[in-house]
């Protein structure tokens, strides 16, 4: 009996009827488009970063792993990944901490909630050129007669001590940089965790009350633990963001080697100086950067799904 | 559901591949176009297509000025002006390098005189000598000998400058000045006591720079002031030593000037530095002769608001950089070409350019009744100094070489070690020499 039901269903689900060879002939060209745009062209950088190619015409002279090499001893390179790393650090924790803050007290069932959602989740609509453009103006460091900015703000309120160099901070200045970040990213993730609580059933909570835990008790032992594949989630999308930054940084400071991130490097080290071989090889450091991010997580959100 | 979400994420994949194919396929066509003008167009010479980043302001309503004395003596001529938008060519270099790499020129583009239009595109074979040109129109004879070299490869000539900036001009506030009771300095030690002084009354930081490449403005007018034309120019041709004690002290006279600077120096561009002397937070800015366009620009008054001379060090030397002219070689229609090369190396082309543009130009036989009082003081020194090149701009290092003193300028700017600064340049003239 149950052997023929599964029979049955092994059969229905390799029939080809028309609806589906109609989808097929729909998504081949996007196939092909993807195989092309996007694999074909992975390997392709590949093949360049493993290549001596510098200045304008392709050289595709074998040269191993000299490009990689190079960079692992290359200062602005260990600026790009300390870079990096701070950005990250910041960017992300920030988002968490500012979205996880907002989306439970949007949670605590105000009025106008609509309103305050859509406020903070405005500025994701945002461009990240357009951010860093009007960030540069509110972040001008500059001080005295030519105050400008947030630093005109904090001096004209008494906030004296706030007033600082930002993104012009000798070593710490991209750090500065991911506050733009935070504040564009922050509201999407406060979607990312309000859609979170909201799948939280009010019957645990309620449980929860009854047993005699006190509203913070709820959260800590309940809420959250349930709402930590949310975090998961924020965090492989922002540090995705993260790893690739370029436009924010450009917008804000232009291109100097103090706020440099591999992104950026890739950009001048190949258009501006024609070192292909480099850029490509930088490249496929991002690829591989985001992927170790990125593939165990889409692993196991596929072994989630078949779960179900 | 879940996999419905799939489906859907894939779709949208799917969708920005396919629109990047449309993309791709549209800038097929156009070539295809192009293709077709070919074909027909090559017994009649009817079209010549011009390359540049002149899409705003002086540059564009230069060009506009210069298409028309084209069209005026080749009204058979169709100009198709292929501008693509972007700060300093970035953007257009970029576009201009996958044409060629596809095999598809246009017949001439603009670059920086010099190792940047050498150093990429006749190591990549793809301009044409000029000598035949400057021959047949005289060139030679109204352009400095000193500039001659400088934008050539073993004796080859390989563009057309059209407008002359200089690079080496230190931009002062002269009510600063006399309020300070300083003359204007003519030697870097001048320089220096000018500085303290004002330091010494008050003024932070008397010199105004902008955001990094500015930087290696700076740097390069001050290396020029230190080494003199001949140090300078040895160490581009192979024959000086980046690693000598001569090198060093110039390095440190810069670390030096770096002390005088404003601390908010990477915020800013280089019309923000400018602004800072004409409000008189500032004492000085060493800039490009495009400074002076965009004082004029805010309605100033030349020796009344703004005064000018060269940089500290380097009276005498004109360091110039050059917007220029190629001839693409295969060029689709090369005799159109060479008439466009034609109008833009004459008196009538450059004088109609230049006047629009804020610059002086290359020839020394410009109508001097077209130019303003600063552009007047560039062309005599132009006629008389001894030309050198700038590195900012593209004149003495190809794009490589440059690329490796920029990132050993941003190490610098950030850890101020001298020595890993000139162990940086020493690396960079070995690994990306001009040849």
């Amino acid at each position: 009996m149950t052997v023929a039901v599964k029979e049955s269903r092994r059969r229905k689900r390799f029939r080809f009827d028309k609806d589906k060879a109609i989808g097929l002939a729909l998504v081949t060209p996007s196939i092909l488009a993807v195989m092309v745009f996007v694999y074909g062209f992975i390997a392709w950088t590949l093949r360049v970063s493993l290549s001596a190619w510098k200045g304008l015409l392709p050289d595709y002279t074998f040269v191993g792993l000299d490009n990689f090499r190079q960079l692992a001893s290359d200062p602005r390179f260990h600026i790009d990944v300390r870079n990096t790393v701070i950005f990250t650090v910041v960017f992300v924790g920030g988002c968490l901490i500012v979205g996880l803050g907002t989306a439970l007290l949007l949670d605590q069932g105000i009025r106008a909630e609509g309103f305050f959602r859509s406020l903070y989740l405005f500025p994701m609509a945002i461009s990240f050129i357009v951010t860093g453009v009007v960030w540069r103006w509110l972040m001008n460091p500059a001080q005295g007669d030519r105050i400008s900015g947030l630093n005109l703000l904090f001096d004209k309120l008494g906030l004296d001590f706030l007033v600082n160099t930002w993104h012009a901070t000798p070593g710490w200045g991209i750090a500065f940089v991911a506050i733009p970040a935070i504040w564009q990213m922050s509201g999407y993730t406060m979607a990312l965790y309000l859609a979170g609580l909201r799948g939280v059933p009010e019957a645990l909570r309620e449980a929860a009350r009854v047993d005699g835990a006190t509203e913070l008790q709820v959260y800590r032992k309940v809420v959250l633990p349930l709402i930590r594949p949310v975090t998961l989630s924020a965090l492989i999308i922002l540090g995705h963001i993260s790893l690739k930054v370029f436009d924010l940084i450009v917008a804000m400071a232009g291109k100097q080697v103090q706020l440099d991130v591999p992104a950026i490097y890739m950009w001048t080290t190949t258009f501006d100086g024609f070192f292909f071989g480099r850029g490509a090889a930088i490249g496929i450091v991002l690829l591989v950067s985001v992927a170790v991010l990125v593939v165990p997580y889409l692993a196991y959100t596929l072994r989630q799904e078949s779960g179900q | 559901m879940y996999r419905r979400k799939g489906l859907r994420l894939f779709a949208v994949v799917a969708a920005f591949a396919l629109i990047a194919a449309a993309c791709g396929g549209g800038g097929g066509e156009t070539t295809t176009t192009g293709g077709e003008g070919t074909g027909t167009t090559a017994a009649a010479a009817s079209e010549v297509e011009v390359f540049s980043w002149w899409t705003g302001g002086g540059e564009a309503a230069g060009l506009e000025a210069m298409i028309k004395v084209f069209n005026e003596k080749y009204p058979n001529i169709k100009f198709v002006n292929s501008a693509v938008a972007g700060g300093a060519g970035t953007n257009a270099r970029a576009v201009l390098a996958s044409r060629l790499q596809a095999n598809d020129p246009p017949d001439s583009w603009q670059g920086h005189a010099g190792w940047e239009l050498i150093g990429t595109y006749v190591a990549a074979d793809q301009i044409e000598p000029l000598n035949f040109l400057y021959d047949q129109e005289g060139w030679l004879d109204v352009m400095p000998d000193t500039l001659i070299p400088l934008i050539s490869k073993d004796g080859n000539i390989y563009s057309v400058p059209v407008n002359i900036h200089r690079a080496n001009v230190l931009w002062m506030n002269p009510t600063v000045l006399s309020d300070n009771g300083i003359s204007v300095p003519t030697t870097l030690d001048e320089f220096f006591t000018a500085l303290d002084t004002l330091k010494a009354n008050g003024m932070d930081a008397p010199l105004a720079m902008g955001e990094q490449w500015t930087s290696m403005h700076l740097l390069e007018t001050i290396m020029l002031a230190s080494l003199g034309a001949d140090g300078w120019n040895s160490l581009w041709d192979g024959t000086g030593d980046w690693s000598s004690a001569e090198v060093t002290k110039a390095l440190e006279n810069f670390a030096k000037v770096l002390d005088y600077t404003n601390s908010d120096a990477s915020a800013l561009s280089w019309q923000d530095a400018g602004q800072l002397v004409l409000d008189g937070s500032a004492a000085f800015n060493i800039m490009g002769d495009w400074q002076e366009g965009f004082f004029r620009e805010l309605g100033k008054t030349p020796k009344t608001d703004y005064d000018w001379a060269p940089v500290p060090g380097t009276p005498g030397t004109f360091q110039f950089l050059s917007d220029s002219f190629v001839l693409a070689k295969g060029a689709p229609h090369r005799d159109a070409a060479i008439a466009w090369l034609t109008v833009a190396g004459s008196r009538e082309g450059q004088d109609a350019f230049n006047p629009v543009k804020g610059s002086i130009p290359a020839r020394n036989d410009g109508d001097r009744s077209l130019y303003g009082e600063y552009l007047l003081s560039a062309m005599d020194d132009w006629a008389s100094n001894t030309v050198v090149g700038s590195l900012t701009h593209g004149v003495v290092a190809n794009d490589s070489w440059k690329s490796e003193i920029d990132t050993a300028l941003g190490l610098f700017l950030s850890n101020k070690d001298v020595a890993a600064f000139q162990d940086a340049l020493v690396a960079a003239a070995a690994a990306s020499p001009n040849q």
